[in-house]
Parts: C-alpha cells; sequence; structure tokens
C-alpha cells in the first residue's frame, strides 16, 4: 500500500520529539519504559537521569518557566507515574507546559493489576490539560504531536501520554506530513474589537486606574506592551506573585506584588481604585484577600486567554478573551489615537497618592540588630547579584521574603510555585532552568524544610555539573505554618519544629559539592561572593532567626486594606 | 435551578469520564445522562440533566467547553427545547388487573413489548411529565422493575448546537 518503511513506536516517539525541538528529557526509566530508554541511548536528545519522578517533573517544569518552551519528562508506568502526580499539579496550577511520558503495562493486561500497574490517566484526569491512553501505535505520531500542540497553546498545560510497552515496541509508519486538527480546541488569541475600544475608553475616563499583572503577561511575552501602557497614562503596575518581573520592579510606577503577604501600597491602590485592568491573572484567593469585598468602587477589566476564568472569582465589567500582547498592542493603538494633552495627565493626582502610601508604608524589617535577618539574606543576595539572577524558591516564609525583597526586572526571572505551593519544587526546577540557561546564575532560595523534600537531587547537580546554587533560609522551622500557629492558633507550635536538621555543609560535601554555614551578618556577603564565584552546586546554609514573620500579611479570607503590617511582638 | 445542557463530543475512550469528572469535583449530583452517536459516527450527543445553582453550572460550562473533546456545548433553556425521555415498566399483573393496565396504557399511548402470566413489559416515550404521571399510576399494581433513558433533548425552530464550519 505505502511506501513508507515500518519502524518501532519508540523511533516514532523520539523522531517526534525531534520534530518539536526537544532538548532535553528529565527522568527515570523502569521495566515499562525500557523500549524508550532503549531509544534514547541513540539519540541525541539528552537524558538527565534525576532520583526521584517528582523532581523530574519538576526540573522539567524549570526549564519550561524559564523557556516558554514545552517540559518533557519521561518515567516508568506504576510507582514512577504516581510519582510524578505533585509535579504535573504544580505545572497545572501556573499553566506551565509540560508533556509526560508514562510506561504502561502491556494493552491487554491495562485493568488487570498488573504488575505496576497504575491507571495514570484516570489519576491525573483532573490535573493535566488533557492525557492519553495509546492504545494502537498508528495513533502513536498524532497524539505526540496533539500532546505537544495542546500543551504549548492557549492556555499552557500539562498534557501527559501514557505508553503501553507493546505499543512502544509495535511497528508502524513515519508520517513526516502529519498534521493537528483538533475540532474541540481553538483558542482565541485576538480579543475582541468593540470590546478593546470600551476598555480604552474606560481607562480615559477613570480616575484611580491600576494595573494587575499575572503569570499569563509572562507566558504571552507581552512584558514590553504593559510597560507601554503603563508609561503612556502612568497608571501604576501591581504584579501577582506569578507576574513577577513582568514589570520592571524599580520602575517608579511599579507596586510590586499584590496580595496577602504583598506590599501595602499595592494592597492599598488596588483597594482604592476606581479601575482595575487585570491582565493574565486568575484572582486568586491569595491575591484577592476576601473576593466579595475586593475592590469594591473598581471597575474591572479582565484579559485573559482562559475564557472560563472570567468572573470565577471577581465580578467582571468587561471581559476580553486573547492573548494579553495581542490585546495590550491593539489597545495602545486605540489609546494612542483618542490621547489629548487633557487625558495624559489623568492620573497625576492619583499617582501622588500612591507615592504617599508608597512612602508611609515602605516593606520594612529590623535592619540595625545584629541578628541575622532572612530579609537581610534576601535583600543582601539582591544589591550582590545586582538583581541579575534567575531566582528559584522553595515554598514557605522564605519565598515570601524573596518574592518581597529580591526585585526582578524581567519575566520568567522569578520561578515559583505560585498556585499548588509546592514544597520541594525549587530545588529540582532550578536544575531545569540552569540547564535552559547555561550561562545565568540560578539561585534557589530554599527554606529548610522544603530543601529536604527533594534534596536527593544534589546527586543530579553534581553528576552533571549543574551549577546551581542553593540558599537555604535555615530557621528550624516549618516558618510559613509556625507564622500562623503564633498568630492564629495562640503559639502552639504543633508540628513545626523541625527538631532534628541535617548538618548541610557536611550533606553538600557527602556529594562533592560546596558546602558553607553562615551564622553572622558580617559573613553573609563573602558566603554570596564564594558561592558565585565557585564552579558547581553550592550549599549555603544560612542559620537565620527563628521566629521572624513575613509581614505585611493580609490573614487569609480578610479584605485587602485588613494588613498587619508590624512585628507586635 | 434545573439546567438541561447538550454537548456535542468526539465518540472516544474516556470522554464520558473527563465530562461527568467536572461534576464530580463540584459535588454535582446528575440528575441523568443520556448519550449517544449523532449523524456523525465520530461526534455523540450528551445531554445532561443537572441541578444547580446558575453561576456554578455557567462556571462547569465553561469548563467543560475547555475539554479537548468537547466540541460544542449549550444550555437549552426549558422553555425553548423540546425533550423526551423513554422508559420500559416492569409491572406486576394478575387477571383483575389486566385490563385496568391496559386501558391506562393506552390512555398514555405506550406500548406493550413483553406479556408473561405474571407481568407486563411497557414502554412509554414522551417528555418527563407524562413519564412520571404513568410510573406513578403504575406503582398502584407494582413496579418490579424500571428502565429510563434520561432525557435527550433538542432546541426548538432553527438554533441548533451545530459544529461552526469555517468557511
Ligand atoms: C508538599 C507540601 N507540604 C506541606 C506544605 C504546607 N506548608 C506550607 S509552607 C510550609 C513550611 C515550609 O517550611 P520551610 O521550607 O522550612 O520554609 P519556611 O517557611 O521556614 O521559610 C509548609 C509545611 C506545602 N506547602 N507543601
Ligand atoms: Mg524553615
Amino acid at each position: 500500500m505505502s511506501k513508507n518503511k515500518k519502524v518501532k513506536g519508540t523511533k516514532i516517539i523520539v523522531d517526534s520529539l525531534k520534530d518539536e525541538k526537544v532538548e532535553y528529557i528529565f527522568g527515570i526509566p523502569g521495566g515499562s519504559i525500557i523500549p524508550l530508554y532503549d531509544e534514547y541511548y541513540d539519540s541525541d536528545i539528552k537524558h538527565i537521569l534525576m532520583r526521584h519522578e517528582q523532581a523530574a517533573a519538576h526540573a522539567a517544569d524549570g526549564y519550561a518557566r524559564a523557556t516558554g518552551k514545552t517540559g518533557v519528562c519521561t518515567t516508568t508506568s506504576g510507582p514512577g507515574a504516581t510519582n510524578l502526580v505533585t509535579g504535573i499539579a504544580t505545572a497545572y496550577m501556573d499553566s506551565v507546559p509540560l508533556v509526560a511520558l508514562t510506561g504502561q503495562v502491556e494493552t491487554i493486561s491495562i485493568g488487570n493489576d498488573a504488575f505496576q500497574e497504575a491507571d495514570i490517566t484516570g489519576i491525573t484526569l483532573s490535573i493535566t490539560k488533557h492525557n492519553y491512553l495509546v492504545k494502537d501505535v498508528d495513533e502513536l505520531q498524532r497524539i505526540i504531536k496533539e500532546a505537544f500542540y495542546i500543551a504549548s497553546t492557549g492556555r499552557p498545560g500539562p498534557v501527559l501520554i501514557d505508553l503501553p510497552k507493546d505499543v512502544q515496541t509495535g511497528e508502524t509508519e513515519y508520517d513526516p506530513n502529519i498534521t493537528v486538527n483538533l475540532r474541540g480546541y481553538k483558542p482565541t488569541y485576538k480579543g475582541h474589537p468593540v470590546q478593546i475600544k470600551k476598555a480604552a475608553d474606560m481607562i480615559l475616563n477613570a480616575e484611580r486606574a491600576i494595573i494587575i499583572a499575572g503569570g499569563g503577561v509572562t507566558i504571552s511575552g507581552a512584558n514590553k506592551e504593559l510597560i507601554n501602557l503603563s508609561e503612556l497614562l502612568n497608571i501604576p503596575v501591581a504584579t501577582t506573585i506569578m507576574g513577577k518581573g513582568t514589570f520592571p520592579e524599580d520602575h517608579p510606577l511599579s507596586l510590586g506584588i499584590l496580595g496577602m503577604h504583598g506590599t501595602t501600597y499595592a494592597n492599598y491602590s488596588v483597594s482604592d481604585s476606581d479601575l482595575i485592568l487585570a491582565i493574565g491573572t486568575r484572582f486568586s484567593d491569595r491575591v484577592t484577600g476576601d473576593a466579595s469585598r475586593f475592590a469594591p468602587d473598581a471597575k474591572i477589566i479582565h484579559i485573559d486567554i482562559d475564557p472560563a476564568e472570567i468572573g470565577k472569582n471577581v465580578r467582571v465589567d468587561l471581559p476580553i478573551v486573547g492573548d494579553s500582547k495581542n490585546i495590550l498592542n491593539s489597545l495602545l493603538s486605540i489609546l494612542k489615537t483618542k490621547i489629548s494633552n487633557e487625558n495624559k495627565g489623568r492620573y497625576k493626582k492619583w499617582i501622588e497618592k500612591v507615592s504617599t502610601w508608597k512612602m508611609e508604608h515602605p516593606l520594612h524589617f529590623n535592619e540595625k540588630t545584629d541578628t541575622l535577618k532572612p530579609q537581610y539574606v534576601i535583600k543582601r543576595l539582591y544589591e550582590i547579584t545586582k538583581g541579575n539572577a534567575i531566582i528559584v524558591t522553595e515554598v514557605g516564609q522564605h519565598q515570601m521574603w524573596t518574592a518581597q525583597y529580591y526585585l526582578c526586572k524581567n519575566p520568567r526571572q522569578f520561578i515559583s510555585s505560585g498556585g499548588l505551593g509546592t514544597m520541594g519544587y525549587g530545588f529540582p526546577a532550578s536544575i531545569g532552568v540552569k540547564i535552559a540557561l547555561p550561562n545565568s546564575l540560578v539561585f534557589d532560595v530554599a527554606g529548610d524544610g522544603s530543601f529536604q523534600m527533594n534534596c536527593q537531587e544534589l546527586a543530579t547537580a553534581v553528576q552533571n555539573n549543574i551549577d546551581v546554587k542553593v540558599a537555604i533560609i535555615n530557621n528550624g522551622y516549618l516558618g510559613m505554618v509556625r507564622q500562623w500557629q503564633e498568630l492564629f492558633y495562640n503559639r502552639r507550635y504543633s508540628n513545626t519544629r523541625l527538631g532534628y536538621l541535617p548538618d548541610f555543609v557536611k550533606f553538600a560535601e557527602s556529594y562533592n559539592a560546596k558546602g558553607i554555614r553562615v551564622t553572622k551578618k558580617s559573613e553573609v556577603d563573602d558566603a554570596i561572593q564564594e558561592a558565585i564565584r565557585y564552579d558547581g552546586p553550592v550549599l549555603i546554609d544560612f542559620r537565620v532567626e527563628e521566629e521572624e514573620n513575613v509581614f505585611p500579611m493580609v490573614p487569609a479570607g480578610k479584605t485587602l486594606t485588613n494588613i498587619i503590617e508590624v512585628d507586635k511582638r | 435551578m434545573r439546567h438541561v445542557l447538550a454537548a456535542l463530543v468526539e465518540n472516544k475512550p474516556g470522554t464520558l469520564a473527563r465530562i461527568l469528572n467536572l461534576f464530580r469535583r463540584r459535588g454535582f449530583n446528575i440528575e441523568s445522562a443520556a448519550v449517544g452517536e449523532t449523524d456523525d459516527p465520530g461526534i455523540s450527543r450528551l445531554t445532561i440533566v443537572v441541578n444547580g445553582d446558575n453561576n456554578v453550572v455557567e462556571q462547569v460550562i465553561k469548563q467543560l467547553n475547555k475539554l479537548i473533546e468537547v466540541i460544542k456545548i449549550s444550555n437549552l433553556s426549558q422553555d425553548r427545547m423540546v425533550g423526551r425521555e423513554l422508559a420500559m415498566i416492569k409491572v406486576a399483573v394478575d387477571k383483575e388487573s389486566l385490563s385496568e393496565i391496559i386501558g391506562l396504557s393506552e390512555i398514555f399511548r405506550t406500548k406493550i413489548i413483553d406479556v408473561s402470566t405474571r407481568s407486563l413489559i411497557i414502554e412509554i416515550t414522551g417528555d418527563e411529565d407524562k413519564v412520571n404521571a404513568f410510573v406513578d399510576i403504575m406503582r398502584r399494581f407494582g413496579i418490579k422493575e424500571m428502565a429510563r433513558t434520561g432525557l435527550v433533548a433538542l432546541a426548538r425552530g432553527q438554533k441548533a448546537t451545530e459544529i461552526e464550519r469555517e468557511d
């Protein structure tokens, strides 16, 4: 019938990965994925052997967030696949393009509780953008093509492909001209022109406008347009943690981050605004506080590529569905034609008010004390690296201090698990980031608790000479939970004292990495500089003050103006 | 409020599980779900009846729309649709009740599709009110077993849940 010669499923997979320009794969092999690993053996796609599958997903995720490309990970069936779950859920919550290839038992054994069988497509149903169980080798190439298309377009997300062993070893033809045709999947990129016109009018008629920029701005690459829009009319910009870096945080119009641990001035400004232009953000509860009392006087324009986000958490006066960059470009050109001298200065008074809040409520910690404050460590890290490092974080207090004190100038510079809040994300993610950006300085700011959730990956880093630096903000506690216990549970520290910690310096050394301990303020600079100079992975164990708290703080469920600003102790 | 949703979906394994999963996640109880092929064998039509807060149902519809396999979904408003359901009811009979049951069945324009000495299987088609009314009447004689298809529905007039064709 056809003249193409038949090739094995695994060859189809690897050739398809090459078609998708995949350069790196993160994973761990096992029985049901050996055929694919056998194909990897001869391939020039580089495979990074991780030490835990969760870490493989996070590394692929870090790679994706750093570049915007789709990250790829591979595991075996059963436990290999289930170990991916947290990593996939993390990527799903933060809209990260990821393709996970999992081994599966042979098609005839599926459903029989065969050795290392897990129903991974069932398990990941609600944490993937889509998933596939490949039942026939003839479908394999189309499915891989679709998977990459789905993962990377529209609102990106993880896609899992479950690969029974006999599908991997089965034979079929490779079709060089395969195309994707999904009648149920047609993302909207262009915003509705009438809506965009209305948005322009609203912006030119408001008194107190503010922009909230979220992770969608990063994904869309709309940061230049965002700056132009803000500067055109002097509209202040607050970002979510996912949007951190989309607007330069040293810019006079930047309000830093908003929300639970956002700046007081960002939260005041949003709450007092009469117009919010929200771009690529899903109004998470960590951003809005009590959503029913969020920005009571504001009309809300919501730009998002995902129509399901419109009106999900907060009321929206003007939705614009589409790609942020496209929409901002159209909006800018309309505004430019409509702008007059009188309009141009319309936010002058507002900016003055915002600036007063900025002056009166700066971020604050006690810098005078001799004790080693965690915020001081982050501040020095920012200053010494001149704000140019790529910062990855774990989850907890250290994450919030980093979000507050490490100002970012660029999107994709701050990489953190925002939606799921996954402890153990940062270190393996930083490995993926460093692989993607070998010439950048990459720091994982870690908690002592979080780091221990994936510290085994130091082996991966050392083995492949992946030069990541880990700054452990060691407070001896699951600090963020301890803070809640202190503030809302009468200081009843149930199971938040870590009690026993490894000697992190010896830990590093046992992997042939470098370990540095810092107990005094005076040692901070040298340690950071030494870590930067050292060629290879470094752990710095910063023994910081144990019971420091993250402020400002809007307690969960409270209105954004309900701010605890300083430590009352 | 009660909502009747009509969806055109890819006729593929897993599609139904994905759709129902979105309802399960929000703790919705699905009143009925009926699925069958359309004129295009690659596409199935699913009619789902749910009870729920309007905003939540709207949100679920948006989430359903995001599923790759959902091609089109609409919320059929009650006054602009026609709905039908089919039920098969196995009723106990004896000499005394037989003629009464047959009489009632005729009034409701049902069909008797199986006859044995002690029971009849009656097939009834109609909107839900009609089916419910008949079921209630049959209870008196003793329903041994019953199977209902759940509602299938189409929008009245020109309006259709169909795939927009690209020109
Ligand atoms: C996998 C996981 N388990 C539990 C939590 C709940 N949690 C949130 S922050 C936190 C403490 C983190 O401790 P550490 O990494 O030491 O950071 P710190 O807050 O002390 O800076 C915990 C347990 C979580 N976010 N992720
Ligand atoms: Mg800690």
